[in-house]
């Protein structure tokens, strides 16, 4: 098991470091730090003494391992429309995505898990029929035409929800959090059923998909013929074996959940990192938007890893005999 | 002919017209792509030349409404576009982005699961290692990111010029990995076979058995994967354009005419944003469809059951 | 006389697209208490759905479409699902071919094992696992307290086999029937297994139904013997009677098949060609293409299963009396 966790760490920690050259390529080749630092209006000896005394003119591998430093120890450069370090701006960005991602997990796994389960249980029903065919259509659908279609219904016809921004926010030690006031969570309610419609499809036909398979098996034969009520054979036996796999796919879906965040936050208008990455790109803010690489990079890398090993002690396969 | 013949008789075809989803899906997405191709031809106006839309033809609802104008049936857009012309070019060139981009994606994919697959050794498993970097970031952040960088890199006015070739670049790159992967699996699998040996003892050089012998092989799960991933490269290219990093809003594409669309919606020009959108949708829909029944067609394990 | 277990005309059919097959047609045959049935044929004659048959364990396309089953006097066939559950895993218990597959990877032993008596008896889970370890005990499993806390991949094959007994023992059925228990097992751990199952049938007062392609193990272990071809009993009678004199061609072809009869070095006989599918039953005897000794009214009426000599003895055959070439 030990190892199992050491080798997953090890390479989570390669696939940053490449995350970090290419964000550092970037940054190297497209970023202007003299700009960011002392504005356009300097001459060009100035610039070019700047240049010297910032290290710019070092070898490529120096410059590089500066930049990996610095990010360890939090700096990731000032971002130029911000005036800011660029960490500090993602910081105060990132709550309002982090939510969105916490309650679109919440409606995934409220409505796949037991959708699928009973949609694999009665395949024939009209439930399941209806799931299906709505899951192939919405997987042609993009997230932002839901999300526009959903404001559309909901706000300019209907005028029931906002349909755009956070709402009313309230600082809970630091965190400014949309969760603790009705207007906040009103707010999120949009966004996140839009953020979830791409992954809900997807998510249905797996579980779906996998809790029938799960019910073809000997064992499951075997514990109808130990005459147990239906629902410990669903619910106990099968029920385990069909998460293990959806699990490892929603460690893989995280990262593009967070992907998506960019075009949900653009269509809401939502305060959170993608829609400041948007916006880092209109004003040529490399600093921020090689930060908002790194950072993403990490979550991204530390979701799986934890997956990974949360999947590592679910499955007694692998916890006990360390395979995999 | 003979092809065709055997095309006729083959199962194929057969499954193919007893399908009524897939006939359909197949009929839907020939029209669209016909039209898309003789787009001068049929659409009432030339989306991309700036002088044939006036502005203050701007905001025309669709013709069936009151203030509707016979000339521009579906209504026009913000700039007095007509917006069926528009939605024609637009479908024309996210039929042209995805096509361009599989084809990209496919041949870089193919290569390195061929050399990977075939050669083995340390090649396989340099190749193997980018592969699999690749594939655990997701493709749409690669896509995102990439066209940001090249948008700062060549400036606004440079990107939209290169728009088409760059986003198929863009696409293309950030999606290959499911085809090295694919292509390897396959590989693998053929290497194995008797016709290789065969080969091999008569002689026949490494480069001619992987690429005319292999290969050709290799091409059904290819085939399987490209419709899927045709209709991925399209909707890539419409959230591309949707964010304002793809086809610019003079040469719109279905994502950049819904994203100009959006913001006119609580204004009440609902049409702008809606068309463009069920197209897309209708598009990306046959092709999957088409791809869901090429899949359940050609899966080997079918023939069994 | 009241049997244990009495299946009267069974008949199963599955329900496809493209019409209905027929899998068990008119299957006959009774069980005692203590006693061993053996249930011998070839992959698809019938056997292991016979057996589903009688737990109501089809799976879905397949139904029971005539027939009686009946123990302890009840009807079985009929019964409700809710009803019917009451009898599985309680009076009938089940096992099948291979323990690894038995049991559910992600769940403990002691889990598995206590979840069958839970389901069918009031008891305290204290108890549940006081049962447990004397079952465990009673199959000669070593140190049982630390096999409960295990799962199943920790385990050999041949003692996962011994734990599916175990959980099978659980409810003091007073019926079991192995679906091929040791096929999926090392030759060396078959023995074990096989005579583990006769000693707890005389033990516990169980019947046994072993289900199995393998006649070597049915002469051994069984007193009766049922052979099925495509989906009918051709013959059936006291195992030793069968095994020395057996009436029908097929059973005759099966035994001379068996290699311990022949000299070392000569060739295996075999019975040329191949059981039919569902699909393709053939007319009146289904054996009869194969059969050296057929003739023409084997080709048109099936046979019927009549009794012969003494000793409760049955065969289905025209050529009854004739000895295949």
């Amino acid at each position: 098991m030990f190892a199992f966790i050491a080798r997953r760490i090890i390479q989570a920690i390669f696939v940053m470091l490449i995350i970090s050259l290419v964000g550092f390529s970037i940054q190297h080749h497209i970023g202007d730090p003299i700009r960011d630092l002392v504005g356009e209006r300097v001459t060009p000896a100035e610039r070019e003494e700047i240049r010297d005394q910032l290290g710019l003119n070092d070898p490529f591998y120096t410059q590089y391992f500066r930049f990996v430093k610095k990010a360890c120890q939090g700096d990731l450069g000032l971002s130029f429309f911000y005036k800011k370090p660029a960490l500090e701006v993602i910081a105060s960005k990132a709550p309002a995505t982090i939510e969105l991602v916490i309650v679109t997990t919440i409606i995934l796994i409220l409505i796949s898990i037991p959708g699928g389960i009973y949609a694999a249980i009665y395949p024939k029903s009209w439930f399941s029929r209806i799931v299906m065919a709505a899951s192939t259509v919405g997987v042609a659908i993009p997230v932002f035409l839901t999300a526009i279609m959903l404001i559309y219904l909901f706000s300019v016809e209907l005028n029931w929800l906002p349909s755009y921004g956070r709402g009313e926010t309230v600082n809970v030690w630091g965190w400014e959090s949309g969760f603790f006031t009705w207007d906040g969570l009103k707010h999120l309610v949009l966004p996140s059923v839009s953020l979830s419609s791409i992954m809900l499809p997807l998510f249905i036909r797996l579980v779906r998909a996998e809790m029938m398979e799960v019910l073809e098996t000997e064992y499951i034969k075997f514990a109808w013929a130990k005459g147990l009520h239906s629902k410990r054979v669903w619910f106990v036996h099968a029920f385990k074996n069909t998460l293990l796999p959806v699990i490892t796919v929603f460690g893989v879906q995280m990262g593009i959940l967070f992907a998506f965040t960019i075009l949900t936050e653009t269509v809401f208008q939502w305060q959170g990192m993608g829609f400041m990455f948007l916006e880092a790109v209109e004003r040529s803010d490399t600093s921020l938007l090689v930060a908002y690489l790194v950072v993403v990079g990490v979550i991204f890398v530390v979701v799986n890893t934890v997956v990974d090993i949360v999947y590592g002690f679910v499955n007694p396969m692998v916890r006990i005999a360390g395979i995999k | 002919m003979k092809t065709w013949n055997r095309f006729k008789n083959s199962y194929l075809l057969y499954s193919f017209k007893r399908d009524p989803i897939a006939i359909l899906s197949f009929s839907v997405l020939s029209i669209m792509v016909v039209i898309s191709i003789l787009a001068p031809v049929v659409a009432p106006f030339n989306a991309y030349d700036t002088s044939t839309f006036d502005i203050m033809d701007g905001e025309t609802p669709p013709v069936w409404m009151e203030s509707g104008d016979k000339l521009f049936i579906l209504g026009t857009d913000i700039q007095g576009r007509d917006l069926l012309s528009a939605m024609i070019y637009g479908l024309r060139v996210s039929l042209l982005i995805g096509c361009g981009a599989v084809l990209l994606q496919a041949f870089m994919g193919i290569l390195v699961g061929l050399f990977s697959g075939y050669l083995g050794g340390k090649l396989d498993s340099f190749l193997m290692r980018i592969t699999d970097i690749q594939f655990s970031i997701p493709y749409l952040i690669v896509a995102i990111f990439s066209s940001a960088i090249f948008k700062l890199a060549f400036g606004v006015g440079r990107y939209a010029d290169l728009a088409v070739p760059l986003l198929i670049v863009v696409i293309g790159v950030s999606n290959w990995p499911i085809y090295a992967r694919t292509v390897r699996a396959s590989v693998l699998g053929e290497k194995n076979k008797e016709y290789v040996e065969a080969a091999r003892v008569i002689g026949i050089s490494r480069w001619q058995i992987m690429f005319r012998h292999v290969l050709p092989n290799t091409l059904t799960p290819v085939l399987v994967i490209s419709t899927i991933q045709v209709a991925e490269a399209v909707m890539s290219e419409a959230a591309l354009s949707f964010l304002g990093l793809g086809m610019p809003i003079t040469k719109p594409s279905l994502g950049s005419l819904i994203r100009s669309g959006f913001e006119y919606i609580f204004s009440g020009s609902w049409w702008i944003t809606f068309f463009p959108g069920v197209l897309l949708v209708i598009f990306i829909l046959v092709i999957l469809l088409l791809g869901d029944w090429l899949r359940d067609v050609l899966n080997p394990k079918l023939y069994k059951g | 006389m009241n049997h244990l277990l009495e299946v009267k005309d069974l008949e199963v059919k599955f329900a496809l697209r493209f019409g209905e097959l027929t899998a068990i047609d008119g299957v006959s045959f009774s069980l005692d208490k203590r006693e061993t049935l053996g249930i011998v044929g070839e992959s698809g004659a019938g056997k292991s759905v016979t057996g589903f048959a009688i737990i109501n364990l089809l799976s879905k396309p397949g139904y029971i479409s005539a027939g009686k089953i009946l123990f302890e006097g009840q009807e079985l066939n009929r019964l409700p699902e809710e009803e019917m559950r009451k009898f599985r895993g309680n009076r009938i218990s089940m096992i099948f071919q291979d323990p690894m597959m038995t049991l559910n990877p992600v769940l403990t032993i002691s889990t598995q094992m206590v979840e069958t008596v839970l389901a069918h008896r009031d008891v305290s889970k204290k108890d549940a696992l006081d049962i447990a370890l004397e079952k465990l005990k009673q199959v000669y499993i070593p140190s049982p307290e630390k096999r409960l806390l295990q799962y199943p991949h920790e385990c050999s094959g041949g003692m996962r086999q011994r734990i599916v007994i175990a959980i099978a023992l659980m409810t003091d059925p007073s019926l079991i029937i192995a679906d091929e228990p040791s096929t999926a097992l090392d030759v060396t751990i078959q023995a074990g297994i096989m005579d583990l199952l006769l000693e707890l049938c005389e033990n516990e007062d169980m019947a046994l139904i072993l289900i199995t392609h393998d006649l070597a193990v049915v002469s051994q272990v069984t007193e009766k013997i049922v052979v099925m071809y495509a989906g009918k009993i051709v013959e059936a009678g006291p195992t030793e009677a069968v095994i020395h004199d057996p009436k029908h061609p097929y059973t005759q072809g099966l035994i001379k098949a068996l290699p311990g009869s022949l000299q070392p070095g000569s060739r295996l006989n075999q019975i040329p060609g191949m059981m039919p599918t569902l699909t393709d039953i053939p007319r009146g005897c289904a054996f009869h293409p194969r059969c050296t000794i057929s003739d023409t009214v084997c080709q048109m009426e099936v046979p019927a299963l009549i009794s012969v000599s003494d000793h409760d003895r049955m065969v289905a055959c025209h050529m009854v009396g004739k000895t295949i070439r």
